[in-house]
């Protein structure tokens, strides 16, 4: 079962695409290009529709998603944790 | 599977565009003559009103928008014939003209001098003979490339991006080399992810014409802009799906233009395209301002994809709602009309939901009601760029 998908390898977040996604519970995601799987531990409870940091994030650094830039991180972020408005910036306006 | 021979049943027009609605509308010029447009469509069932608040001390270039818009409407294919009511015979005349232009039916009405009784009394009559006439159009076998189809996206989420939207590009991707007219936009929710457009642009003409437009878009926005544009950008609907960033938001936007088809040339808003192909309409991001703005440039039908759940609708241009986030399909079904949550559960190919989609699309233009018809969504909505004088 996949309870996240990844748009490409390489990309630091996936999108968690089921309910019920808990804290301690072993995900699996799809990376759709190139098609592969990965697993991760979720450190946090992820409402469906939000992202999952697949990599440990320092402040300032830019997180990937479509291969391309979506951000930059405002607030440490473990590989597990929940990714969203708290932790990650927009770099325009 | 859709292919050059692919046919639909549509209302070819007086100047050779092809619908596949066949109303007849009761447009007003201005906020003062809704009520008595609306009294004509209540005395003459089966026509529509289409009541907004704008068009009095408009001027320059809002002004223009304004009259492109109505003309745009009243000139769609969709609509069969127009009656315009006006507040006063000038401005009113130039919208009967402008749609006059299409050889359709169209008739207008002052208020001024006579009143709402007898406008309403005269107005009705023509209202009429016009629903009479149109009742007896019928529908002709057209070929695909008759049909022009627009997009834009709402109430995103995540699986906008990885799903319901990617299902609209491989649809456009489908449609493009059948010579079709499509239409994408929604200029602020390029942030982000412009240079990725530059690579699909016909010409470096074409990419310097939307670079200028999302330019002066993004110097509107940094004039008037506070933290996180108030959180209209992302929304504060978007941000609960899920969607963090408008470069985000931006490139889960992008994928409805699939990867293959080429963006031909670029448009003003509610300007009508000139030939088939890919088009960007420079426009607002707000769902019911873009999706008038497409009807008003000629559009016959609209793909809507949405996470979070839009309930859009169009007076006069069927809205398709696609949605690839389960909890929406569970919890709002009958706002969707093609479900792709099957490709976040891979039991579904991006190939099968793009054939879903055209599937769901050419039942539409044979006369389907869409989701939004059947729920009375007439969202008409008017692009202002400035305030009255």
């Amino acid at each position: 079962m996949i309870h996240f998908v990844v748009h490409e390898k390489g990309d630091g977040v996936g999108v968690v695409v089921v309910e019920g996604c808990a804290k301690g519970s072993k995900a699996t995601g799809w990376i759709m290009d190139p098609d592969s799987t990965v697993r991760v531990e979720l450190k946090n409870d992820i409402p469906i529709g939000h992202k999952v940091a697949l990599k440990d994030f320092k402040v300032g650094e830019t997180v990937i998603k479509y291969g391309v830039d979506i951000g930059k991180v405002v607030a440490p972020i473990k590989k597990g944790e929940h990714l969203h408005v708290h932790n990650v910036k927009t770099k325009r306006w | 599977m859709i292919s050059k021979k692919t046919k639909f049943w549509g209302y070819r027009r007086e100047n050779g565009r092809v619908g596949v609605r066949n109303h007849v509308i009761i447009l007003p010029v201005d906020d003062l003559s809704n009520a008595a447009c609306e009294a004509v469509a209540h005395n003459i069932k089966g026509t529509l009103a289409i009541p907004h608040p704008y068009g009095r001390l408009q001027f320059g270039a809002d002004l223009d928008l304004h009259f492109r818009t109505l003309i745009g409407t009243g000139s769609n294919p969709n609509v069969a014939a127009v009656v315009v009511i006006g507040i006063e015979g000038g401005w009113t005349q130039k919208v009967v003209d402008g749609i006059a232009k299409t050889g359709k039916p169209v008739v207008g009405f002052g208020i001024e001098g006579h009143g709402d009784h007898e406008t309403i009394k005269r107005a009705s009559a023509a209202a009429k003979k016009f629903l009479q006439a149109a009742s007896e159009i019928h529908r002709v076998e057209c070929p695909i490339s008759d049909l022009w189809i627009s997009t834009k996206c709402g109430e995103s989420d995540t699986t906008s991006g990885c799903g319901a939207n990617p299902t609209v590009g491989n649809a456009f991707d489908k449609l493009y080399p059948l010579k079709t007219t499509l239409l994408f936009g929604e200029t602020s929710e390029i942030t982000g992810g412009e240079k990725l457009l530059e690579a699909r642009c016909r010409s470096p003409k074409v990419w310097k014409d939307f670079m200028a437009m999302f330019d002066r878009y993004q110097a509107m926005i940094e004039r008037h802009k506070t933290s996180d544009l108030s959180d209209s950008q992302p929304t504060k609907g978007n941000i609960a799906g899920g969607l963090t960033t408008i470069e985000e938001k931006a490139l889960g936007n992008i994928q409805k233009i699939g990867r293959k088809c080429i963006i031909d040339g670029v448009l003003d808003k509610a300007e009508a395209p000139t030939s088939p192909g890919l088009w960007f309409m420079d426009s607002s991001s707000a769902a019911a301002e873009m999706v008038t703005l497409c009807a008003a440039a000629g559009y016959a039908v609209h793909f809507f994809p949405t996470g979070q759940g839009n309930v859009i609708g169009n007076p006069i241009l069927p809205v398709i709602k696609i949605c690839a986030n389960p909890k929406t399909v569970r919890l709002m079904s009958e706002h969707v009309d093609v479900d792709t949550s099957g490709l976040l559960r891979r039991e579904m190919t991006m190939d099968d939901a793009g054939d879903a989609l055209l599937d769901c699309m050419l039942r539409t233009a044979n006369g389907r009601l869409t989701a939004a018809e059947a729920l009375g969504h007439r969202e008409f909505v008017l692009t202002r760029l400035y305030e009255s004088a």
